[in-house]
């Protein structure tokens, strides 16, 4: 909302420079989001009048001036302005003036005439778009007049960002009552003098709802001055504000708004079809507003009617029927109350932010309705003439009672942390309220009808903490409890697994919550999701049910800015829907192309292949002393290549998936070759084991290398396991040092080379001891796996 | 006579031999020739005994003498040519030790964790907990026990996401405030650092990005030990002493609330592109827990009172590393990313 710092000195003194002022509303809780000079510097610029125009010689759209700019002088001025006449008072930009945008006024020819200035348009002054025309003084003003002091120039416009719950900051008074508040402690009221109705005709007002509007005051105006413009000095206050001009009745509502904060409307009274009625909205009820479009009404709308219908959207909007046009003679006023609820919700609902909406939704000074149409009687009187009748103050109900909160000291002190001195302490609730009065523990503060963001204690602490600056209360640190912290250990903390990995050259992404359906359905047809009601565009509408879609994206996306290798991890969150409902599930999932080492001599580029990124993970199992307890089973998923993927088990829960991505879908999402996925649940897959320390073997290990063909079917968990059972107890570590096909190997069947660390924690192993164990081994490989072992 | 001159000229002769032998084989011929078992010395040696008894003493001295200069030239000769042949060895194989080492490359973490890390170590030390809460939530938690009713002006100013059962993505990380106070006791200390969301997407807003919202709830926890705690924090997180203030402003579950400006790192409070002159950067918003919520969440506001606090971490994060694209963070470009170690 912007405010001029001419318009609030009307109310209270400044006794600051607009930089000082903006800083001292700021740090009293109304942000100041900026401040602008009402004009552009400009000098030179004075009031005269037009004495004589003719036509000039040779050019049709140019007339020649005579014009006084000190009542003796006669200066020619070639003008081309269509509403150039004789007798206006205009702003003469005389030889040496400085406009805006660096331009000096200097003697000129004109098609053969001199010109000695020139008169001014609102652009060429700075003050708006206005420039069909030069600027119309009004006749009243001086000529000779520096055009800078006649129009009140020296002017700020400060723009203030009002929070939800000051409605009363809302207007230019609204602000200066907090100013004085804060700078004088004291409490500003608004005076306005009675306009003496002339006649006793109204408008009958009927509340057929009383909640939502208790009070309704209007007034008929009879026999304005149909034509009549809005003053200069009204429409460059508006247009100070960013409110356009529109016509002298409205301009005038709209500039009481701005100064009290209490919204008005005008109605044609010939427009109006007998009494008006404010209800809520019949079913299947339309009305056509003043931005001239339709709306279908809900039985929530509450509205303004008169006996033919809707004319309105009580609070939001005026209709258009009704509104006030050229040929309006009598005008009726309305200032209604209504309450917060009344309109909240609904304006949003049809895209309708008008300040009047905005006002009552933060809440209007329920006191304000009849000294606001006094207020803008007498303006309209001054503008546009007219007999005023009385001015009709409608109730429903009963009026609400000024809430009454009360303030311990005790209190005040304890929240701030600060001890303010009592006599201090009612003087600034004097600042806010009329009404404090003195208790034993403190005192009792009536909450004025402008405040409703009074109800409570707190509240009253912040205004004392507020008015007197958050900057006055030291810092002090607590004294709080000293409760150990927790250094479990039963878990791999998050940031270690992060760690892990970004160790093992990994760059940790984090991509949206919310992901492309169509690319999730791609990867994961079957599992069910959670769609957002409210996208923010249809590629971010669906919670994500694994982290590789956004994996996916950003792959693709650092492939086409030609990064040939990406290692991306993601630790977060996935929206898993089950019979149970929806799951949040912590996942920690990677995407991997390109080469395993990143280029480099001495070692021939490898592409990275699934036991690239299995280390890394068994990596990160490691850190739990589980890992030997974690299986990686072959089992086939959709999105990823047949053969090529393994579901990770511990026990029987399944953890997660490792594998690469389905050829097919490669090529749909365009990454070649096809990357590397793994995803896993983070709760299941780090619970870390107790560590107990087993006693080191003071006898020397043998180690035994065996060379197994196997068929090709068989894995090594098998060959493993079988391994494990013949040499139980001496068995301390087996190595895979080789896998090999092809020359000297039948076809269909592979060989595989094992390393046997063995090692007795009681005695030390003789070979024969350990040809035993090799026997027994090679015995049962034969036997239950077909091997053959190779010289 | 005889003897001592021959003597003598051999000792001079085996010196200079062994001096001019070019390598180990050459010099071991000396030493055999010499001093071997059919060596010219072992022979004179042999020959003592053909002396008269009375001059054999003499005579052996003279022929142990020569015997061991020639021994001690010798080996003299052998380590200077072990040196010289270590020295050639050594030089073939040095190495240019500014060529790269070999292995995987460092990966990095993302900014965001970078600063959430921070922030968490921060808190944690002055003996806050950390709590998390769901992402999807109910208008209980977002709202309502936040002391923002239906049709209240404050929901304007959170762009919600919702979904089609009323259930919607947390806007904040206040629920979790909630959600601690509910289970918890009191006294309490907790900071919840996480993802919240808001229908919003321009230059300056992404839909989804990072809070860390923190409060502490005793029976005289006062607005001076918020600002006690938050400047401690923005020096801490700054590495460097900061002006700080506080203005007051409006949040439905804190009464007082303030928004709390640091001065501007970039132009320590002269003015600058990113204060936009000002010399202020806004940095989160705070104020003491507003006593609905204490009282939604079973809580006495009689007899407990605390503060509350909320920080965006990118904004944090953009003003630590100077970044000045939010959008950025999610973006995923390794070049972004390859800055953050």
């Amino acid at each position: 909302m912007k405010i001029t710092t001419r318009w609030l000195e009307e109310f209270t003194p400044l006794g600051a420079s607009p930089a000082e002022l903006g800083a001292r509303l700021t740090v009293a809780g109304l942000e100041v989001e900026s401040i602008a000079p009402a004009a552009p510097p400009f000098s030179g610029v004075v009031v005269g009048e037009v004495l004589g125009c003719g036509r000039h010689p040779d050019a049709e759209r140019l007339a020649v001036c005579q014009v006084t700019t000190d009542g003796a002088d006669r200066l020619q001025i070639i003008c081309g302005a269509p509403n150039v006449r004789a007798g206006l008072k205009v702003a003469v930009a005389k030889i040496g003036a400085r406009l805006p945008g660096d331009l000096t006024i200097k003697r000129a020819q004109l098609r053969g005439l001199e010109s000695q200035g020139m008169l001014c348009s609102a652009r060429e002054l700075g003050l708006g778009e206005e420039h069909d025309g030069i600027l119309e003084l009004p006749e009243e003003f001086a000529v000779g007049r520096d055009v800078r002091e006649a129009l009140d120039l020296e002017d700020t416009i400060i723009e203030v960002n009002a929070t939800p719950n000051r409605g009363d900051c809302m207007s230019v008074f609204g602000i200066a009552r907090d100013y004085t508040a804060a700078q004088q402690r004291r409490y500003l009221c608004y005076e306005t003098a009675a306009v003496a109705p002339r006649h006793d005709g109204t408008v009958p007002v009927v509340l057929a709802v009383s909640g939502p509007c208790p009070v309704f005051a209007g007034r008929l105006i009879r026999g304005i001055r149909a034509g009549a413009g809005t003053p200069l000095w009204l429409r460059e206050r508006l247009r100070r504000i960013g409110v356009n001009s529109i016509s002298p009745v409205v301009d005038v509502t709209n500039y009481v708004m701005a100064e009290l904060g209490q919204p008005l409307h005008a109605y044609d009274r010939a427009r109006l079809s007998g009494s008006i009625t404010v209800r809520w909205a019949a079913a299947g009820e339309h009305v056509t507003l003043l931005d001239d479009k339709e709306y279908a009404l809900e039985a929530d709308c509450l509205v303004i009617a008169d006996d033919a219908g809707a004319v309105g959207l009580a609070g939001i909007m005026g209709g258009r029927h009704t509104a006030i046009c050229d040929q309006t003679t009598d005008v009726f006023l309305e200032a209604a109350h209504f309450t917060p609820d009344a309109g909240a919700g609904r304006a949003r609902r049809m895209g309708l932010f008008t300040d009047a909406e905005q006002r009552f939704e933060r809440g209007v000074d329920s006191s304000l309705p009849a000294r606001a149409i006094e207020r803008a009687t007498a303006l309209l009187l001054e503008i546009v003439g007219g007999e005023p009748g009385p001015v009709d103050v409608q109730r429903a109900g009963e009026p609400a009672s000024p809430r009454r909160v009360r303030l311990r000291r005790e209190r005040l002190a304890r929240v701030l942390g600060a001890e303010i001195p009592d006599t201090e302490a009612r003087e600034w609730l004097g600042a806010i309220s009329r009404c404090v009065d003195d208790t034993p523990s403190g005192w009792q503060v009536e909450a004025p009808s402008h405040r409703f963001d009074i109800s409570i204690e707190v509240d009253l602490i912040e205004e004392i903490a507020r008015l007197r600056g958050f900057d006055r209360i030291a810092e002090r640190h607590a004294i709080t409890p000293q409760v150990a912290g927790c250094a479990g250990e039963s878990r791999i903390s998050n940031e270690r697994l992060l760690t892990a990995l970004i160790d093992r050259g990994y760059r940790e992404a984090i991509t949206y919550s919310f992901v492309d359906p169509v690319v999730q359905r791609t990867l994961f047809p079957q599992t069910p999701s959670l769609a957002l009601a409210n996208p923010i565009s249809a590629e971010l509408s669906e919670m994500r049910v694994s982290l590789w879609p956004g994996l996916l994206q950003a792959c693709r996306e650092n492939r086409r800015r030609q990064q040939s290798r990406v290692r991306l991890f993601e630790l977060g969150r996935k929206f898993c829907v089950g019979e149970a409902g929806l799951e949040e599930v912590d996942s920690l999932a990677g995407i991997v192309c390109g080469s395993t080492w990143p280029e480099q001599w001495g070692s021939r580029a490898q592409a990275i292949d699934f036991f690239d990124v299995k280390a890394d993970l068994a990596g990160l199992f490691a850190l739990t002393g589980n890992e030997t307890l974690i299986r990686f089973e072959a089992a086939d998923m959709f999105c990823l290549r047949p053969g090529r993927s393994a579901r990770l088990m511990l026990e029987d829960r399944a953890l997660g998936w490792l594998g690469e991505l389905h050829p097919r879908l490669a090529k749909q999402f365009d990454i070649s070759p096809a990357p590397l996925l793994f995803e896993i649940e983070v709760e299941l897959s780090f619970a870390s084991k107790r560590l107990l320390f087993n006693k080191i073997s003071k006898f020397p290990s043998v180690r035994r290398d065996l060379a197994v063909v196997i068929d090709e079917h068989v894995t090594l968990a098998q060959l493993r396991e079988n391994v494990s059972v013949s040499a139980a107890n001496v068995l301390s570590e087996l190595i895979v040092f080789d896998v090999y096909r092809g020359p000297g190997i039948d076809s269909g069947r592979k060989s595989i080379a094992l390393g046997l660390i063995l090692q007795d924690s009681s005695r030390t192993l003789t070979d024969v001891d350990a040809d035993a164990v090799m026997t027994s081994v090679v015995a049962r490989l034969r036997d239950d796996l077909s091997a053959t072992i190779r010289d | 006579m005889a003897v001592e001159q021959s003597l003598s000229a051999l000792v001079e002769r085996a010196l200079a031999e062994s001096a001019a032998s070019a390598d180990l084989a050459a010099l071991d011929e000396v030493r055999v020739r010499l001093l071997g078992k059919k060596g010219l010395l072992t022979e004179q040696l042999k020959s003592l005994g053909k002396l008269p008894p009375a001059e054999r003493p003499a005579a052996g001295q003279r022929i142990n003498d020569a015997k061991a200069a020639i021994h001690e030239a010798i080996e003299q000769r052998r380590s200077a040519l072990d040196q010289a042949a270590l020295d050639k060895a050594l030089a073939a194989g040095s190495l240019d030790v500014t060529l790269p080492g070999r292995g995987q490359a460092q990966g990095g973490m993302h900014p965001v964790t970078r600063t959430r890390l921070r922030i968490e170590r921060i808190f944690t030390q002055a003996g806050f907990q950390i709590a998390t809460g769901p992402e999807v939530e109910d208008d209980f938690h977002n709202f309502e026990a936040l002391n923002i009713p239906k049709n209240h002006p404050a929901r304007a100013m959170h762009d919600t996401f919702y979904f089609p059962d009323g259930r919607l993505l947390r806007t904040h990380t206040s629920p979790v405030q909630i959600r601690a106070m509910r289970t918890q006791k009191p006294p309490l200390s907790v900071i919840a650092p996480g993802r919240v969301y808001r229908c919003d997407s321009d230059m300056t807003h992404t839909p989804m990005f990072h809070q860390v919202e923190g409060f502490v709830v005793g029976e005289n926890v006062s607005f001076a030990n918020l600002k006690a705690m938050l400047h401690t924090f923005v020096e801490r997180f700054f590495e460097t002493s900061l002006g700080m203030r506080l203005r007051p402003s409006y949040f439905p579950f804190t009464e007082p609330s303030a928004e709390v400006d640091i001065e501007c790192v970039f132009c320590r409070g002269g003015g600058c592109r990113v204060c936009k002159q000002s010399g202020w950067l806004e940095i989160l918003g705070c104020g003491m827990i507003h006593p609905n919520v204490l009282d939604a969440a079973g809580i006495d506001s009689e007899q407990w009172q605390g503060y509350a606090f909320g920080m965006g971490i990118e904004r944090l994060t953009m003003l630590r590393y100077g970044v000045d694209d939010l959008r950025l963070f999610f973006e995923n470009d390794l070049q972004f990313l390859k800055q953050f170690p």
